[in-house]
């Protein structure tokens, strides 16, 4: 370590603090360990020595300077007890110019001092001291002192508790410790307070913690040993860390092995997975050949080359990422018969996000799944159908006709068919590369218009349910569908003059005006400049059929029933068709250019930049929406994409505000033939008999009379 | 170089109608205290930015909508303030002029304030005062790593003092003297994710879209980055 000082200097002065003090105590100890190894001169070579010291020290016990009132015997007697074999190489050259330093605290001078006598009798590797020490080693702990249990160096300040211990002790003079000890056996006698207090310290040290079966000792043996170890490069101020990080470390070595394993295992499932996806299916001499064939056209798109192009708009997910992706569609072209696919983008959720890929099937591949739905609605229908008849005959037999609800519910829309409209495409979505896709189903007008009513982030699991007012109908895979179709129709923009309508003539009558809703690539398309995509809007247009607020990009009136429908409620429509006339949505047609679009609060929906100012004639024009935060598209000569990365919410400079529930419906208008009639009282009933029995008897008179005055009695 | 600082940081950038503003920030030795920010509107020549005060953020707070992405450009906000002038007092419309560096500086103090985020351990106090990052912090584990209450806040606790005696006792000073985001309202607002396998754990917050958090674990690489369009979501509560 750079700090060590050479030995014959001394560290700086500093003050007082403990660690300032245990700190230049143990560049103390190293400054020891350094004379012992190399001649004094030699005192600035202080790291190879040190270091053949420090780990020869480690394993036996180094100095541990921080206990510093008791430690340095102890830790001495110990180390010159089983290492004793270094000692020799260290016997001639130990200078002792260890000049005191002047420590404020005197007890820690005395400690040092105490070390440096001890280390100095220790050199001369007398057996009889080791024998004296052994005696006495055995010695049970002597001091039960219960705060040392704790493993904490900021404890160790409390080692002046232990002060008057040392200070006792008459052979701690500052004096004798400096002379030089050349004969041993003149020393015997005298030390012999000392070496008790040594091996008190040191037994105290030894007493293993209640909590587990480490030692103080070992402790900070292990703490100095990666501190040498590390050398880091100021190690007073990282000393607490280091404490902490070794008792860690000395807890916790085994579970390390155990957790490992575990620990492993989502990593590798998801290499597994991701392994699948680099080698190619099929295998040998026939993959070849598939491959040969496929070359030529391959529906899945270049996406690096994408991806590439909007990392220079300062867009997109990272190169890892994106091979992954071109990985995966690959294989989803290989499962699924496609005809076009294209990466959609991302949307992020909240536990899983979800990587969404846009895909155009080949003729007549789909059709098998939708039957099953529209049977599986019609079912239903039918179901309901049979519930109202019932209804209907039960209601003829008894007397009081309940009252019908007023109430129906809002037609069904009709969804769109799948190629045309928001259902052009279809979407498979997978949470990770190498993790099979999912299919999105279709999605309706209904739900549509509720996702436009809710704002919810997904969570990643597409069944999750999606819990909201006005209650959304269908899980997460069908909102997360539906933000798919808002966000396509509303951002998925490209050069103007990329795509053209086909050519026909006379459609738009017929259509009401609908709009056309196909178009093909320009052949003749030549690129714009860079730098005129970016100054005007008006060079993109947007290349997909607005949503209409019904939730369809083509209108369809709600009032014009199915057959099945107008079998069934023949007597309500008549009622009904008055007042209630819808009246067609239009939505702008399609390849509208850019700057047409509504702006969001006195703000321009769409913002352009140039990718490089720099460097213009290669640089890429980027489209980002502000409708939309996460929508981006580039052009650049021939080329351009769309992509979305984004939590899948629009913008809104307010506020969400929920839908506020349906008014209360009315009751139903109270009129008499639901009135209810309080029944008559038992007075009113008897009086009533009474006054029959009155008319009936004409020559009882008086007894009705009477009669009738015992009833008025007990009325009363 | 000329601000002395200890390290410079890019923060990230804040996406405005017509221009992006790039945020840097530099931090002295002591990592909590206050950072000095700039701002570049190309990256090459760099500004500095007052430090927020909390009129700022009062003043910035009935701003909304997106940044314009020049800095001399002034929001207007009228006000309905009381005028009193001798008997009458009656209302008057104050037209009060917000440029948009202020609210630069308060949404990058607010955001800094709310989801700046470090692993636990990156950073100890010591007794004297001043906080260090950790030379010897390895990153967390991967159990750890997957934990809301492995990160902290950056900056100077709030909630630390509320806490009960007994979970105080299981903290060590050196290590938690910051908000864990366990607590965080709305709860939820932060989302995890591990990438690439385990290899990369990614924090986002829900509650300033644009705010990421990356840590590989067992390493030392952490940071966070804000891009987005610098505005709180409101509408959390209801997205959740």
């Amino acid at each position: 370590m750079g700090d060590l000082p050479p030995y014959p200097e001394r560290p700086p002065q500093q003050p007082p603090d403990r660690r300032t003090s245990q700190a230049s105590q143990r560049q103390y100890s190293r400054d020891q360990v350094q004379p012992l190894a190399a001649d004094p001169e030699e005192g600035q070579q202080i790291a190879p020595d040190a270091q053949r010291n420090a780990p020869g020290w480690s394993q036996r016990g180094s100095l541990s300077q921080q206990e510093s009132l008791l430690m340095p015997r102890a830790f001495q007697a110990e180390e010159a007890r089983i290492g004793s074999m270094e000692y020799p190489s260290m016997n001639t050259g130990f200078p002792l110019e260890f000049q005191p330093q002047p420590y404020s605290d005197e007890s820690r001078i005395q400690a040092a001092e105490v070390t440096t006598s001890l280390m100095q009798r220790l050199q001369q590797g007398q057996s009889s001291l080791f024998q004296q020490l052994d005696s006495t080693f055995p010695e049970p702990p002597v001091n039960p002192l219960d705060p040392f249990n704790l493993y904490q160096t900021d404890q160790f300040s409390e080692g002046a508790q232990h002060g008057p211990y040392i200070r006792d002790d008459p052979a701690l003079q500052f004096s004798p410790s400096e002379l030089g000890f050349p004969h041993y056996s003149a020393e015997v006698p005298e030390p012999e307070p000392l070496e008790l207090a040594v091996q008190n310290a040191k037994a105290y040290l030894l007493q293993t913690s209640i909590s587990c079966d480490l030692s103080l000792y070992e402790h900070l043996v292990n703490l100095l040993t990666k501190i040498l170890n590390q050398r880091p490069e100021d190690p007073l101020s990282v000393l607490e860390s280091l404490n902490r990080t070794t008792q860690w470390e000395w807890f916790h070595p085994k579970l390390d092995t155990l957790r490992d394993e575990p620990e492993m295992q989502p990593t590798y499932e998801m290499a597994e997975k991701q392994k699948a996806l680099f080698t190619r299916s099929g295998g040998g001499a026939e993959g070849e050949q598939e491959m040969e064939e496929e070359v030529g056209e391959t529906p899945v798109p270049n996406i690096m080359e994408t991806a590439f192009y909007f990392e220079q708009a300062g867009v997109g997910l990272s190169s890892d990422e994106s091979f992954r992706i071109f990985l995966a569609m690959k294989q989803l072209a290989e499962q699924q018969p496609i005809h076009t696919c294209r990466f959609w983008g991302k949307i992020l959720g909240m536990n899983r996000s979800y990587l969404v890929a846009e895909v155009e099937f080949r003729e007549g591949e789909e059709e098998a799944e939708e039957e099953e739905v529209e049977e599986m609605t019609e079912g239903g229908e039918v179901m309901e159908a049979h519930g109202e008849e019932e209804g209907e005959e039960d209601e003829e037999k008894t007397v009081d006709i309940i009252p019908k609800p007023v109430w129906k519910p809002p037609p069904v829309i009709p969804k769109e068919e799948s190629r045309s409209g928001a259902n052009k495409y279809l979407y498979f979505v997978c949470n990770e590369p190498g993790l099979p896709w999912t299919r999105l189903p279709h999605v309706t007008p209904a739900q549509i218009v509720n996702a436009r009513k809710i704002k919810k982030f997904f969570t990643g699991y597409l069944d999750a349910p999606v819990v909201s007012y006005p209650p959304f109908p269908g899980n997460e895979a069908n909102y997360l569908r539906a933000q798919i179709a808002r966000i396509s129709a509303a951002t998925q923009v490209s050069p103007l003059g990329f795509y053209q309508f086909s050519e026909e003539e006379g459609d738009e009558e017929e259509e009401g005006g609908a709009g056309r809703d196909s178009y093909e690539e320009n052949p003749d398309f030549e690129g714009i400049p860079v730098l005129e995509l970016v100054d005007s809007m008006a060079n993109w247009v947007h290349h997909t059929q607005h949503i209409l607020p019904q939730g369809r990009c083509t209108w369809v009136n709600p009032l014009q029933k199915t057959e099945e429908e107008e079998d069934l409620g023949e007597e309500e429509e008549k009622a009904d068709e008055g007042p209630e006339e819808v009246e067609q949505e239009v939505g702008p047609p399609l390849l509208t250019p850019l700057s047409e679009d509504a702006e969001i609060m006195h703000l321009a929906p769409w913002t352009t930049r140039l990718s490089c100012s720099l460097c213009p004639q290669y640089s890429v024009a980027v489209v980002r929406s502000n409708l939309w935060p996460g929508a981006y598209a580039y052009a650049s000569g021939k080329k351009f994409e769309n992509i979305y990365i984004g939590w899948g919410h629009k913008y809104s400079p307010e506020n969400f505000n929920p839908a506020l529930p349906a008014p209360i419906q009315q009751e139903y208008p109270s009129g008499p033939e639901i009135m209810e009639m309080s029944d008559p009282t038992v007075e009113e009933e008897q009086a009533l008999k009474a006054a029959q029995e009155q008319a009936l008897g004409a020559t009882e008179e008086e007894e009705e009379g009477e009669e009738e005055e015992e009833g008025e009695e007990t009325d009363d | 170089r000329d601000y002395r600082y200890d390290r410079v940081l890019f923060w990230g950038r804040i996406l405005g109608l017509v221009a992006d503003y790039y945020i840097a920030q530099g931090l002295s030795e002591d990592q909590l205290a206050p950072r000095k920010t700039l701002y570049s509107l190309n990256c090459t020549e760099w500004s500095l930015l007052p430090p927020a005060t909390e009129e700022m953020v009062a003043q910035s707070s009935v701003v909304k909508g997106r940044f314009m992405g020049d800095p001399s450009y002034e929001y207007e906000h009228t006000e309905l303030q009381k005028v009193n002038e001798g008997d009458k007092v009656f209302e008057e419309e104050i037209v009060v002029q917000i440029k948009e560096e202020t609210r630069l500086v308060s949404v990058i103090d607010q955001i800094d304030k709310a989801v700046a985020i470090i692993p636990r351990g990156a950073l100890f106090k010591t007794p004297f005062g001043p906080t260090h990052v950790n030379r010897t912090f390895e990153g967390l584990s991967l159990s750890e790593a997957k934990k809301l209450s492995s990160y902290f806040h950056f900056r100077e606790p709030v909630e630390l003092k509320n806490k009960t005696l007994l979970e105080k006792a299981d903290l060590d000073p050196s290590l938690d003297f910051m908000d864990s985001l366990e607590h965080d309202i709305p709860k939820g607002s932060w989302s995890i994710q591990m990438e690439r396998g385990n290899a990369l754990v990614v924090l986002r917050s829900l509650l300033w879209p644009g705010l990421t958090f990356y840590h590989a674990p067992r390493t030392k690489h952490y940071g966070y980055i804000y891009v987005g369009t610098g505005e709180k979501d409101m509408d959390l509560p209801f997205m959740l």
